[in-house]
C-alpha cells in the first residue's frame, strides 16, 4: 500500500482485508512464518470492523498472530480468549530513579544478584505471599488497587497505568477453583520464558520536551519489568477457550482454526469471559506491582539508599495481551469496540480522556522492550493510530527465530559471557532461557520501532539501553 | 523409534507423537511433556493419579487429555513419571499416572509448557500406527 503498509486482500471467508505495518526488510526476514495467513484468518470473524492489523513484530502465533490487533462491534461482534492470549494482561511497567548510570555501574553485580535474590523468578516461582481464597478474590477485582492498600507503593502510582491497574466488570466467580488454585502463590512474581526484569540506562532522548514531561532524562537509570497474570491467566485462558471451542460448534460458526474459538460479545458466554479476562488483567497489575516494590527494596538495601534518595518512581504500565472496551471513530461514526491487542500496545493520543491529567498533553506513554540485553523505548501515542490501528502499535521486537533454532544457533557459546562483553550483566534462573531469549532470537528493535514511528503510529520518545538483567 | 520429537514453531514448541495403538499414542504425548518438563530419572512412581477426560472427537480427547496432563504439573505441583491408558474411544478415556510431588530439592524443572493449543492440532491413522501434533504455549 506504501511504505510501511502490506494489505492482505479480502477473500474467501474474510470479512475485512488485512493491513501489515512493516518494513520490506521485515517483510522479507518473515520466510515461511504463517503469520500473514493468521491475519486473514481473524478477518473472518463475526463482528470484526475495517480492517484486520498487525504490527511490525508480528511473528506466527496460534490463532491471532503476535502482534495482531482486531476490533469488533460491541453489537454483534466477537470476544475471543485466543485474541488476548495465554498470558492475560502480559505487559510493561517503567520505572525511572535518581541514580546515574556512573553511580550504579561500580556495584552492578551487587545490585543485579540482590534484584536476582529478592524478587521471585524463574519456573513456577512462588512468591513471599500466600493467598487465602477470600484475598484472592479482592487481588482478583481491585488489581494494583489492592497491592498498594497492602502496603506495595503509593496512590500516585495507580495513575500512571492503564484503566488505573484495576479494569472494571471482574467477577470471581467467572474464575475456575483451577485458576485461583494456581494463583494463590504467585502474586508477586515474574515468572519464566521471556519476561524479565531490567536495569537500563537512557541512552538517547528523542523529543525533549516530551521526554522532560515523563520525567526522562539522559543518563539516568531506568528499570524496565516484563510480566503478566501468570499461571492463573494462563489457566482462564485455558477454562474459557476450552468452553468456547464448544460453543462455537453450537452456534454453528465455522472458524479457519479452533484456536479462535470466540463468543458474542453481548452472549452470557462472552460476558462471562470478559468479566474472568478482567480478574486476570487485574491480577497481572497487582503482580508488577509488587515486582516493582519489591525492586525499590532491592535497590535500597543493595546501594544502601534510603526510598527517597533512590527516588524509585512508575513513569507507565501498559498491557500488551488484552481485550478492552473502547470508543472508536469508524467511517465518521462513533462505536463501541471490543479492541483485542494481542502483543500490541495501545497508543492513545494527546487529549485522550484515558489519559492521566499528567500525559494529556504528551499523549499515553507507550513501553517497547527489546531482546534481552538490547535496551527498550518509549515512545508516545498518536492521532493517527486513533485514525488508522484503534489506538495500537507495536509491543516488542518480535521473535525471528524459533526457541529450538535459537539453542541451536547458541551452541558452543556462552550467552552469558557475550552479554557481559556488551555491557549487560545477566543473571537467569533457568540454563535454557538464556539461550532461547538470545538477542539473535528477535527481530531487530530499532527497526521495527522506526516503522511504527515512520507510520506515525507512535512517536519515539527516548532509547535507553539495558546494563543489567534478571530473567526467568 | 523415539516416542516423540519436537518441531519449530516461532514462540512456541510443537510436538510430533507416534504410537503403535492409540493407547501408546496417548501415553507417549504424556510421557513427552514430562519428558521435556523434568528429569525423569529422577521421578518416582510411588502415587497414582487417575485422568477422566472427554472429548468431541480425536484431536479434542488428546487436547482435553493433555490439558489435564499438564495440570498435574502447573496446578497440582506433580511429575508424571507413567502412564497407563485403561479405556479409550473416540469420545473418551480413562488412565492412571504415577509420580511423585514435585520436591525442589529432589527433581529438577528443565522446561515449563504453560499450555495445550488447539492451533493445527491433528491426529491420524498410519499404515505404521498412530501419530499427533500438538503446540505448546511455552
Amino acid at each position: 500500500m506504501d511504505e510501511y503498509r502490506w494489505e492482505v486482500p479480502r477473500e474467501g471467508a474474510m470479512r475485512v482485508p488485512g493491513i501489515i505495518y512493516s518494513s520490506s526488510r521485515l517483510m522479507r526476514a518473515m520466510g515461511k512464518d504463517e503469520s500473514p495467513k493468521q491475519v486473514a484468518n481473524v478477518a473472518q470473524l463475526p463482528g470484526i470492523v475495517k480492517c484486520s492489523l498487525a504490527m511490525p513484530d508480528m511473528h506466527w502465533g496460534y490463532g491471532f498472530p503476535i502482534g495482531g490487533v482486531a476490533a469488533f462491534d460491541v453489537n454483534g461482534g466477537v470476544v475471543s480468549p485466543g485474541g488476548v492470549g495465554y498470558d492475560i494482561n502480559c505487559g510493561c511497567r517503567l520505572m525511572m530513579t535518581n541514580l546515574r548510570q556512573e553511580e550504579i555501574r561500580p556495584h552492578l553485580a551487587k545490585v543485579v544478584n540482590a534484584l536476582f535474590q529478592h524478587v521471585p523468578s524463574g519456573v513456577g516461582s512462588k512468591g513471599a505471599l500466600k493467598l487465602s481464597r477470600s484475598e484472592e478474590k479482592r487481588v482478583l477485582v481491585e488489581g494494583a488497587r489492592w497491592a498498594v492498600k497492602n502496603g506495595y507503593g503509593s496512590q500516585g502510582d495507580l495513575e500512571s497505568m492503564e484503566d488505573g491497574g484495576c479494569l472494571p466488570g471482574a467477577d470471581p466467580e467467572a474464575v475456575s477453583e483451577r485458576a485461583l488454585e494456581r494463583g494463590k502463590d504467585q502474586v508477586g512474581t515474574l515468572g519464566s520464558g521471556n519476561h524479565f526484569l531490567e536495569l537500563e540506562v537512557v541512552e538517547k532522548i528523542f523529543d525533549r520536551d516530551v521526554a522532560s514531561a515523563l520525567g526522562i532524562e539522559e543518563g539516568q537509570v531506568a528499570v524496565m519489568v516484563h510480566s503478566g497474570s501468570r499461571g492463573l491467566g494462563h489457566q482462564v485462558c485455558d477454562d474459557y477457550l476450552a468452553k468456547l471451542v464448544k460453543h462455537v460448534d453450537k452456534l454453528g460458526l465455522n472458524l479457519p482454526d479452533r484456536q479462535l474459538a470466540c463468543a458474542y460479545i453481548q452472549s452470557p458466554e462472552g460476558q462471562q469471559y470478559l468479566s474472568a479476562m478482567a480478574c486476570a488483567a487485574n491480577y497481572a497489575w497487582a503482580n508488577r506491582q509488587m515486582l516493582m516494590h519489591w525492586t525499590g527494596e532491592a535497590l535500597e538495601r543493595a546501594l544502601g539508599l534510603s526510598p527517597r534518595a533512590l527516588g524509585m518512581r512508575l513513569v507507565y504500565d501498559v498491557c500488551h495481551n488484552i481485550a478492552k472496551i473502547e470508543e472508536h471513530v469508524v467511517d465518521g461514526k462513533k462505536m463501541s469496540l471490543c479492541v483485542h491487542r494481542k502483543g500490541a500496545t495501545r497508543a492513545f493520543p494527546p487529549g485522550h480522556p484515558a489519559l492521566p491529567q499528567k500525559y494529556r498533553k504528551t499523549g499515553q506513554p507507550v513501553l517497547i522492550p527489546g531482546d534481552m540485553g538490547t535496551g527498550s523505548y518509549v515512545l508516545v501515542g498518536t492521532e493517527k493510530a486513533m485514525a488508522e490501528t484503534f489506538g495500537s502499535t507495536c509491543h516488542g521486537a518480535g521473535r525471528v527465530l524459533s526457541r529450538a533454532a535459537a539453542i541451536k544457533a547458541s551452541r558452543g557459546r556462552s550467552i552469558r559471557r557475550e552479554m557481559e562483553d556488551r555491557g549487560v550483566l545477566v543473571m537467569a534462573a533457568a540454563k535454557g532461557t538464556l539461550a532461547e531469549e538470545m538477542p539473535e532470537a528477535y527481530k531487530d528493535i530499532d527497526e521495527v520501532v522506526n516503522v511504527v514511528d515512520g507510520a506515525g503510529l507512535s512517536r519515539k520518545v527516548a532509547k535507553l539501553r539495558a546494563i543489567g538483567c534478571i530473567k526467568g | 523409534m523415539k516416542p516423540y520429537h519436537t518441531f519449530d514453531h516461532t514462540a512456541d514448541l510443537g510436538l510430533a507423537i507416534n504410537g503403535a495403538s492409540e493407547e501408546k499414542l496417548f501415553a507417549n504425548a504424556a510421557f513427552a511433556i514430562f519428558d521435556i518438563i523434568t528429569d525423569l530419572n529422577r521421578v518416582e512412581a510411588r502415587d497414582a493419579r487417575r485422568i477422566a477426560v472427554e472429548g468431541d472427537n480425536r484431536e479434542d480427547l488428546l487436547i482435553n487429555f493433555l490439558r489435564e496432563v499438564l495440570y498435574l504439573y502447573n496446578g497440582e505441583r506433580w511429575l508424571l513419571k507413567e502412564i497407563r491408558i485403561i479405556r479409550i474411544s473416540t469420545n473418551g478415556l480413562d488412565a492412571e499416572a504415577l509420580g511423585e510431588p514435585f520436591d525442589e530439592q529432589k527433581h529438577e524443572i528443565c522446561k515449563e509448557i504453560k499450555a495445550v493449543t488447539y492451533h493445527q492440532a491433528e491426529v491420524r491413522q498410519t499404515p505404521a500406527g498412530w501419530t499427533a501434533r500438538v503446540i505448546f504455549d511455552v
